[in-house]
């Protein structure tokens, strides 16, 4: 799948996007301008916007907007926001992405990546540099159930956690919190413990887990894989935020 | 004239207010800005609990009973008309009711004497025969003076829906009197110095100079009435307040004056917060007056002003939904001197938020700046998110633009500086009609009448942008032209019947005069001339060859997604009628100025417009105000408030109202990240140069529960374009609408 992705195929000047959402208060620091990008490598269980899986799908969106978009927006950007590049996957188009970047940073623009960090080649180094915060989202610690969730193992993740690290790029973890799949205090106690000593991670953001995406697997004549799974409880959001606050110091459920 | 303000207490600071009628002077002069937080706030007190139980109590009669709980048939409304009315007496530091029992309504039959008959029939009650004979045999009103003068013309732009909702049957109200002088002078100074004035209006005795002489008579006559309506209930209005309950007491008797005098669709306060604060702090710091007392003061206050009720006829709710008094309060802002001018008592104003629940009345409007202290942002943008009761105004535009410092807001999101200023109504033209006009060679799309003559026929069914345009603009004049003359007959007509002497009285006596046009449809009309440019667009005719439906092909951007392709059309349109309605005379040389705002009229405005090129079927109801059409801002809501925020102020002064609501959770994950990022938007939004912002923070389930129970949302407050309602009082077609509206939800 990844041979097919858009950034050998799609012009210089554009991206592949899914959606854009001008108010994003859950994607990185202050107010963000969210761009969703098409296409990912990973069939997450519980995708909450499952539309935004296939590489096929999307519309083509000048980049040359989303720099004006983001422009109109810096007046919103006071408490610390900015740009968020998210998807899908959005390492897919990092060849696009640096260009992006680099042009966003030169005007101020703070910019975010929202990875799972699957993709890794000298296009994603590139963009790194101009990137002045990285979500890096972990699926879960234990590759095996990685694999169960995602249909990927979690290898290249930890290697991309590994490389932010070593380039002294900052970062937060992000945990999607599912009750009997990701929950296990198991494994949220090795998940900790493997991040304990990394000087980049500024926080851990728990993403309670919810059933708003279901409608869009229905829509696109899909079965939703977790029918039966509830929501977290209060409780169990706190009692994993216990769990990992033993090991990191910012923990908060976002 | 020499103030003798007797105080036992610590003087005020003096200035030019000691020789002069000039209350900004007095506040600059003596204004305690404060910096801090919401800590201090107190809790209403048993006294006032008590007093808005039976409050509470009768709007539940209210509603039960349609609407009205009482009505006095015969005796007709002025100054001092009735007896002196309480709710509970002995527990009342604010007292005085508009009739003499709690929420009965009043007749003001200068309007016109049929709709007050109307009105009183729709509740089961006769309107008293002398009243009707008086004004059937010998007075004549408002409405038959502006029918008198009617052209055939403009009464088929009225009657097919080109020009809606006119104050040429109800009262035009928007004038703020600047009650503040009541309370700093009294009437026996305020009458001397409008004996002053007359000395100096002598001839020639041409038109104007005459009717000048005659109104500022009036005045004088309403500031005797004044003083007889303080007797009534013990007070001596001729004497300035001597301290803080006074000074709340005696602006209150100001402004009941004006409401027993006049039902105008909106009789703002102005902006008396700060003002009264003066006096609150005086008598704190003498140590005469308690924080809970002063509270019990603005509590009392606000809780008569949410008592005030007009009486109207059932059809006024299709345009002014919910019962709106529009009892407007400017708070906040900052001095052309750079100081801010926010109190402990605007904290005391938004906290009856809390202390008596969520309302739309008082209309609280946040004249905001980015250089307001933190403390108020946060507090303000918390109230927001609790009770959707505040709506925000751009202090840093309207101040710099106008470049006056002591205003208040007029109805819902105008401009008027106080007491130096005053404002003619003038509702608004349905904009997306008027395109439709020339479409159609100036024929009615849906009634097939010819309503302007000499538009050219279009070359073919596919839409050609140019052809639509040269049209367009030759239909915007010929509706600039009519409308202008229908404002022109209504104000002078309003001015000779129904003037308004207990406000005027309280306005300097050559005031400047700003006319107040407005438009309805901006979107359908930016989203059409999109379409029509960027894709193909085929009107669809029937065999009178009016076009009722259009065909699109292909895509094109919708207002509301900050793109300018869309964006310049709405900001270009808005700068060409506004040239357009400037063109012609008005009646008192007043200024014209125009708005882009529709209060709940946006629904009725759709009712009455056929299909639109963009897509819309005939009927759907407009966007509010300003706002991008529902569901077509699909970027979220920055990106929709920044298209609204293109739109150019100059070209739209009397206000550019828009409305963002918004479900708690996309606002923030918590109550803190919510006032954050609220007040971030704010900042944001005005930061662009945007005038105007409602903020609702609700869920659409809740007000779907409050459809199906109304009983249980008494209190349910929800920003429309402009000013709040209580939503349980809109009528089915409306909640719905503002259930269809752009919602931003996190997907
Ligand atoms: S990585 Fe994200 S976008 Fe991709 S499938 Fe998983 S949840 Fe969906």
């Amino acid at each position: 799948m990844l041979n097919a992705t858009p950034d050998t195929i799609l012009p210089e000047d554009k991206l592949n996007i899914h959606s854009i959402e001008s108010f994003g208060t859950y994607d990185g620091p202050g107010i963000r301008f969210v761009v969703f990008l098409q296409g990912c490598p990973f069939q997450c269980l519980y995708c909450a916007n499952p539309d935004t899986m296939r590489f096929e799908d999307g519309k083509s969106y000048s980049m040359q907007r989303i720099v004006e978009e983001a422009e109109h927006m810096k007046s919103y950007f006071a408490n610390g926001g900015g740009i968020t590049i998210s998807g899908g996957e959005p390492c897919c188009q990092a060849k696009q992405l640096i260009t992006l970047f680099k042009n966003l940073q030169s005007k101020g623009i703070h910019t975010c990546l929202d990875t799972n960090g699957n993709v890794m080649n000298h296009y994603v180094e590139e963009m790194l540099e101009y990137t002045d915060l990285v979500l890096l989202d972990v699926k879960h610690i234990d590759s095996a159930i990685h694999k169960k969730i995602t249909g990927k193992p979690n290898e290249k993740t930890l290697a991309f956690a590994h490389y932010l690290e070593e380039h002294q790029k900052p970062f937060w973890l992000r945990y999607v919190l599912v009750p009997e799949l990701s929950d296990d205090p198991k494994h949220l106690h090795q998940l900790g413990q493997y991040f304990q000593s990394f000087k980049q991670v500024q926080k851990l953001e728990i993403q309670p887990y919810h059933k708003l995406g279901v409608h869009k697997w229905e829509l696109l004549g899909k079965e939703y894989p977790l029918k039966d799974t509830p929501e977290n409880t209060s409780q169990q959001l706190e009692a994993a935020k216990e769990i990992f606050e033993q090991y990191l110091d910012e923990v908060v459920i976002n | 004239m020499s103030i003798g303000v007797e105080n036992n207490i610590k003087e005020f600071v003096k200035g030019t207010w000691n020789d002069t009628v000039d209350v900004r002077n007095f506040v600059l002069k003596n204004i305690a800005p404060y910096d801090g937080n919401a800590d201090f706030l107190t809790r209403p007190t048993d006294k006032t609990n008590l007093l808005f139980d039976i409050c509470k109590k009768a709007v539940k009669e209210e509603i039960e009973n349609k609407g009205v709980r009482s009505i006095d048939p015969s005796i007709i409304s002025r100054i001092a008309s009735h007896q002196a009315g309480y709710i509970s007496k002995e527990h009342e530091v604010i007292v005085g009711l508009q009739t003499d029992e709690l929420l009965k309504r009043a007749i003001k039959p200068y309007g016109g004497v049929k709709i007050v008959e109307k009105a009183c029939q729709e509740h089961g009650i006769t309107l008293d025969p002398k009243v009707k004979d008086v004004f059937d045999n010998y007075v004549k009103s408002h409405n038959e003076g502006v029918f008198d003068a009617y052209t055939t013309e403009i009464r088929k732009f009225r009657s097919l829906g080109f020009l809606t909702g006119l104050p040429d049957n109800y009262a035009r109200g928007r004038i703020i009197g600047d009650y503040r002088r009541l309370a700093l002078y009294g009437t026996e100074m305020l009458i001397q110095a409008k004996l002053d004035d007359l000395e100096g209006l002598v001839g020639p005795m041409n038109d104007s100079r005459i009717r000048l002489r005659e109104e500022v008579n009036e005045q004088i006559k309403a500031l005797k009435e004044i003083k007889v309506l303080g007797d009534a209930y013990g007070l001596d209005l001729s004497r300035p307040a001597t301290n803080a309950q006074e000074a709340v007491q005696w602006v209150y008797m100001a402004y009941l004056a004006a409401v027993k005098e006049q039902d105008g669709a909106a009789m703002s306060l102005g902006n008396v917060s700060s003002f009264i604060d003066i006096y609150i702090n005086r008598d704190m710091e003498a140590g005469v007056l308690t924080e809970g007392e002063a509270q019990e003061l603005i509590d009392q206050f606000v809780m008569k002003l949410r008592m005030v009720r007009h009486l109207r006829m059932g059809a006024y709710n299709d345009i002014f939904a919910g019962d709106p008094t529009w009892v407007t309060e400017a708070i906040g802002g900052l001095s052309l001197a750079g100081g801010h001018k926010v109190t402990k008592t605007s904290f005391r104003f938004l906290q009856t938020l809390y202390n008596l629940g969520p309302s739309p009345e008082p209309n609280m409007t946040v004249l905001w700046s980015a250089e307001l202290p933190k403390g108020f942002k946060e507090f303000c943008a918390q109230v927001s998110v609790d009770t959707s009761s505040i709506q925000y105004e751009n202090d840093d535009l309207m101040r710099q633009t106008r470049n006056a410092d002591d205003y208040g807001i007029a109805c819902c999101v105008s401009f008027q500086e106080i007491g130096k200023h005053i404002q003619f109504f003038g509702a608004r033209c349905n904009l997306a009609k008027t395109l439709l006009l020339a479409i159609n060679g100036g024929k009615c799309e849906n009634t097939g009448t010819q309503v302007i003559e000499g538009v050219q026929a279009l070359k073919s069914d596919v839409l050609n942008y140019k052809e639509v345009m040269d049209n367009f603009r030759f239909t915007m004049k010929e509706m600039a032209r009519v409308y202008v003359d229908s404002m022109n007959i209504i104000h002078y007509m309003h001015d000779k019947y129904y003037y308004e002497r207990a406000q005027m009285a309280f306005v300097d006596t050559d005031p400047k005069v700003n006319v107040a046009y407005g438009i309805a449809g901006l979107s359908i009309v930016a989203d059409s001339l999109s379409a029509i440019k960027h894709a193909k667009v085929t009107a669809i005719r029937d065999e009178n060859g009016l076009a009722v439906d259009f065909k699109i092909e292909g895509e094109f951007p919708y207002y509301g997604n900050d793109d300018d392709r869309v964006d310049q059309m709405a900001v270009d349109i808005t700068s060409h009628f506004n040239k357009q309605l400037a063109a012609y005379e008005t009646y008192k040389n007043a200024e014209p100025t125009m708005s882009i705002l529709t209060i709940t009229s946006n629904v009725v405005y759709g009712k009455k417009t056929g299909a639109t090129p963009d897509g819309r079927a005939k009927g759907v109801a407009f966007a509010p105000g300003a706002n991008p059409m529902h569901g077509r801002d699909t970027h979220g809501a920055i990106a929709s408030l920044n298209s609204v925020a293109k739109l150019d102020y100059n070209d739209a002064l009397d206000g550019i109202s828009n409305t963002m609501s918004m479900v708690p959770e996309t606002l923030g994950a918590n109550q803190a990240a919510r006032v954050l990022n609220l007040t971030t938007i704010l900042d944001g939004y005005f930061g662009r140069g945007a005038h105007h912002l409602n903020v609702n923070v609700l869920n659409r389930e809740l007000l779907m529960d409050a459809m199906e129970h109304p009983e249980n949302y008494p209190q349910l407050t929800i920003r429309v374009s402009g000013y709040a309602v209580n939503f349980v009082r809109l009528s089915r077609d409306q909640q719905l609408e503002v259930l269809s509206r752009s919602f931003f939800e996190k997907i």
